[in-house]
């Protein structure tokens, strides 16, 4: 302390003994960031309905798109960003009752919520991972080009893929060899570089193999874009039965690289328009960011609440200024949840 | 000069916001599990909603803006009640979200009604 340093009394710092708001700075500081980072959210928001609403193209559906479970594989539309969403909810629960029992100076109370709050947290951002694992995987069928040019997505269940019999030795595999491994992998890559060609399959040792593949079930075709430049039709177009199974194994097996294209990235996307795959990422990525910040926001204040810092200063306020950062990330899913998957 | 942050201006006040007994704690711990459940009940339409109305059914744009309705109902519970916005200074509550609803309701509308405009000029050249 310099000699300069005066005490200031509390009235010459507010003009009076009062806060504005009757807050304090850092509350109505935490409130003005939430204000910014709301806009800055709302943004995103309103540039992907922007991009949705001047695309020619059709946009990917929700329910098509995300319907797939851990374990139990798919045909589960969007129960498992609701479970997500439960989960961020819940959280948020057990966080407004950490800041409730902070309001009560219990110590042990807040120390209980605050914990069930990061472990929320952490399940969330694990859901996240895995949907971004998923979504970057894509489906096993893949979307397909059709012989006019059309672009379908497909729905149903894919037959396992039993084998590869070599039926031509190349560097590696010799005649007659049964492949029984990393078998969806090889025959993603392949499909997707054109190296199937009626059923058999070039190596990447450049041997050549029989697929054995079980049958498909439900085989679906949703066309998203017409492959008739003139004939934009808006009705989505959907093939089921054999000329579905035909059109796609078509494709597959036509020998031509790019006919098909498995998952999403920023170069290719499965579900539709690219610009979709950007936005999935930029908006959730922005947001899991926000939920992974949040967490360790909440794990440092925490463990100030278990050293007892707040007990001391008489009151819990900084549990409830993270309570409101929390709140706010929670807030945030409620609107990315209805306008990226619902609508 | 006092550290600020350690300073809780609001304390003795009514409501949500500062120090409370047990017998307040309890009618608020009610208050947030109602809230819970109201919340979740929401989200579980809203999935039920998508899963059974189709995109392409005449039925869904009254859908997609109930789904905006219940996404704002649900915003509002978790600002007011989570957030405690319904307990301060009517105006804190103003400087937070009337810059907010100014801002974002009139990029909404110049947004979308711009995309609709240059898709109309797309479609007319392709």
């Amino acid at each position: 302390m310099g000699d300069h340093s005066v005490q200031l009394d509390q009235k010459y710092l507010w003009g009076g003994k009062e806060s504005p708001f009757q807050v304090s700075y850092g509350k109505m500081m935490m409130w003005f960031f939430l204000v910014s980072d709301a806009l800055t959210f709302g943004g995103l928001l309103v540039a992907y309905g922007f991009t949705r609403h001047d695309c020619l193209e059709a946009w990917p559906i929700g329910e098509e798109t995300f319907n797939s479970l851990p374990f139990l594989g798919h045909g589960y539309p969007l129960l498992y960003v609701a479970l997500m969403t439960f989960i961020l909810i819940v959280s948020s629960v057990t966080m407004v009752l950490a800041v409730e029992a902070g309001h009560r100076m219990d110590k042990r109370g807040v120390v209980k919520w605050m914990i069930a709050t990061i472990i929320g947290g952490f399940f969330f951002v694990g859901s996240q991972a895995w949907e971004w694992y998923h979504f970057i995987h894509g489906s096993e069928f893949g979307k397909v080009e059709l012989s006019d040019g059309s672009l379908a997505i497909v729905k149903g269940h894919f037959g396992e893929i039993e084998s590869f019999t070599v039926t031509e030795s190349g560097g590696h595999y010799k005649q007659g060899a049964v492949i029984k491994e990393d078998l969806m992998h090889t025959f993603q890559h392949a499909a997707a570089a054109g190296h199937i060609t009626n059923g058999i399959i070039t190596l990447h040792d450049g041997s050549k193999a029989m697929v054995k593949k079980a049958d498909d079930h439900d085989l679906t075709l949703i066309i998203k874009k017409s492959g008739n430049k003139q004939k934009a039709s808006k009705e989505r177009r959907i093939i089921t039965g054999e000329s579905a199974k035909n059109l796609y194994y078509g494709a597959l097996y036509s020998g031509e690289a790019n006919r098909v294209i498995y998952g999403a990235n920023l170069k290719q996307n499965e579900y539709g328009p690219q610009q979709y795959a950007q936005f999935f990422f930029f908006i959730t990525g922005f947001h899991g960011f926000h939920v992974f910040s949040g967490v360790v926001i909440n794990i440092i204040i925490c463990l100030g609440v278990v050293a007892g810092t707040y007990h001391k200063r008489g009151h819990y306020e900084m549990v409830e200024k993270t309570g409101l950062y929390w709140h706010f990330v929670d807030l945030v899913w409620v609107f990315v949840f209805t306008f990226f998957y619902l609508i | 000069m006092e550290r600020d942050d350690l300073i809780e201006y609001s304390l003795p006040k009514k409501g949500n916001v500062g120090l409370h007994d047990e017998n307040e704690g309890s009618k608020i711990r009610k208050k947030i599990y109602k809230v819970t459940i109201l919340l979740t009940v929401v989200t579980v339409l809203e999935v039920f909603l998508g899963a059974v109305i189709k995109q392409d059914a005449a039925i869904w744009p009254l859908v997609k803006w109930s789904f905006v309705v219940l996404t704002l109902l649900k915003a509002g519970y978790i600002v007011i009640v989570f957030m405690h916005l319904g307990d301060e200074r009517p105006w804190l509550r103003y400087v937070v979200l009337v810059p907010y609803f100014i801002f974002v309701l009139y990029l909404i509308f110049i947004a979308l009604w711009e995309a609709v405009a240059i898709k109309g000029v797309l479609s007319y050249f392709s």
